[in-house]
């Protein structure tokens, strides 16, 4: 334990705590100039990422998902306790929530994803694809119309009046916002006369939100900064 | 005064500003003075709002890249909901999250325990851990949360643990609190969840992503909002903590007072260039 600057250091005796540290500051040493340390740090956080995406998808989602449940289904016991369990109907009597045998058929799907490895049957993955693309698609596009057209359509009907100044004030302009905003990104005629004065209203709208977004933007990455920065006094140096 | 200078300056004496009035505060605080905004106050008022021994989804959605903003919110909020004896089922839709809630909610679990508090994990929470899928699983939820969630993350059958008894699908909790850093996170509940079954909802979310959230607080669609370390800092003092959010707030005060007066130097050095040229 030592002093420094009034503030009393004690350094971690964690191992991990200490590799962290260090790929903290070979990654903050980029600030400076590139670096092999950064590229250290950089290269390191890819592989470890990648190869820990792997194994966490594999036994979050493959084995209780799909293989503890098939193996269910097949064999009438749970795979992880051995207990006998019940499967009225058989093995492909699923219902809503168990799908019991019929697991093979996403499963299916998901081994065709691997066919891109072979040129001759690539193709074959596009199956697996289209069924992801249009389920997302199809999700998304009933999320957006229930969430954001109609919810959002339903808040921008507001009372310009409700007999309170600052909340008037307030819708009041909200809608002009709303409207010049929405007139700017009118292209089918020339913004010139009326159409002109509402976009270029609408441009000093849409500059004070980039401008909150921007300001929001760093908040959020100085945050990051400071997160570090509290890591390295607090948990590697111990000043609290 | 000519600024023309600046503009040749090495931007590494900028990092090396910011660094250092981030680093000041951390090490000799200010005490700089800290407000609490409407939908920070919608928030917690949400929250203390709920039954209590109500249950609660608590869907925590980052990352350790998001840390310092959504970790203080993630102990504040479990810990208010903790405090209401509500019962909380946490899920996680980030694959990098997973360990770093579980961590986060263990630990202040452990200090509620250490001020007496009658914690058990199972039947006062639940951390289901993560789930790949992303939209998929929020509507997969939708038809039973065990099926989405067989086991948790800690490896139990979700079905054997006593609080996911009381747990069907979404009609089972009384909201839904989000700790979100990005995609998927609060769009994507507001726009799966919220609007389809109706789940009240409250989220706390990084700061690069609340201008795109604001508007589902002014439609109703949110109860109240977090955003990022400052949103963190106020909710932990109306709760009357000061947990790392408070903390890194001076700092933050501080970079962000030095960003804008570049920002203006900048502009004077634009107008002074053009002024010269005409």
């Amino acid at each position: 334990m030592a002093e420094a600057g009034g503030a009393l250091v004690n350094l971690s005796h964690d191992l991990g705590v200490w590799v962290a540290a260090l790929l903290t500051l070979f990654i903050l040493s980029f600030l400076y100039k590139d670096n092999p340390l950064y590229k250290l740090a950089e290269h390191l956080f890819v592989g470890i990422s990648a190869g820990y995406y792997i194994v966490l998808n594999f036994w979050t989602v493959v084995m209780p998902n799909l293989y503890d449940p098939l193996m269910r289904s097949f064999t009438g016991r749970d795979p992880v306790t051995h207990a006998v369990v019940l499967q009225p109907g058989g093995p492909f009597q699923g219902s809503l929530g168990d799908y019991r045998g019929w697991l093979l058929l996403p499963a299916l799907l998901g081994v065709l994803l691997f066919t891109r490895m072979v040129t001759k049957i690539e193709w074959v993955s596009r199956w697996s694809l289209a069924m992801i693309i249009g389920v997302y698609a199809g999700l998304k596009t009933t999320g957006f119309a229930q969430g954001d057209l109609v919810a959002q359509a339903q808040g921008s009907l507001q009372p310009l009046w409700t007999g309170e100044l600052w909340a008037g004030v307030n819708a009041i302009l909200f809608t002009i916002g709303l409207v010049s905003s929405l007139l700017f990104f009118f292209y089918s005629r020339e913004h010139k006369g009326a159409l002109g004065v509402a976009a270029r209203t609408g441009i000093v709208f849409l500059m004070v939100s980039f401008g909150a977004g921007y300001g929001y933007t760093v908040m959020s990455r100085l945050s990051l900064l400071i997160g570090r920065f509290q890591f390295l006094l607090e948990d590697w140096l111990g000043i609290r | 005064m000519n600024l023309a200078a600046l503009e040749k300056l090495d931007r590494r004496w900028l990092f090396l500003i910011v660094g250092l009035l981030v680093l000041g505060p951390l090490l000799r605080p200010l005490g700089l003075p800290l407000g609490s905004s409407k939908p920070v106050k919608m928030f917690h008022d949400a929250v203390a709002g709920i039954p209590d021994g109500a249950i609660v989804l608590m869907s925590c959605d980052y990352d350790p890249g998001a840390k310092p903003e959504v970790v203080p919110m993630t102990r504040t909020a479990f810990r208010q909901l903790m405090e209401k004896r509500c019962r909380v089922v946490i899920t996680c839709l980030w694959p990098g999250g997973p360990s770093l809630v579980d961590q986060t909610i263990e630990s202040v679990a452990n200090e509620m325990r250490a001020q007496g508090h009658d914690l058990v994990y199972g039947r006062d929470y639940v951390d289901l851990g993560y789930k790949a899928g992303y939209e998929a699983v929020m509507v997969l939820m939708g038809k039973g949360i065990a099926n989405a969630f067989p086991q948790d993350q800690r490896g139990n059958s979700t079905a054997s643990l006593p609080l996911m008894r009381n747990v069907r699908d979404y009609s089972s909790f009384a909201m839904l609190v989000n700790i979100s850093s990005g995609y998927p996170g609060t769009k994507e509940w507001v726009q799966q969840v919220n609007s389809r079954f109706h789940l009240p909802m409250v989220s706390g979310c990084t700061a690069v992503s609340a201008p795109e959230y604001y508007p589902y607080l002014q439609s109703g669609q949110l109860k109240g909002l977090l955003g990022g370390m400052a949103g963190a800092a106020e909710y932990e003092k109306l709760r009357g903590e000061k947990g790392a959010a408070t903390k890194g707030m001076d700092a933050q005060s501080l970079a962000h007072a030095f960003i804008a007066l570049c920002i203006i130097a900048g502009n004077i050095v634009q107008w002074q260039k053009r002024g010269a040229r005409s």
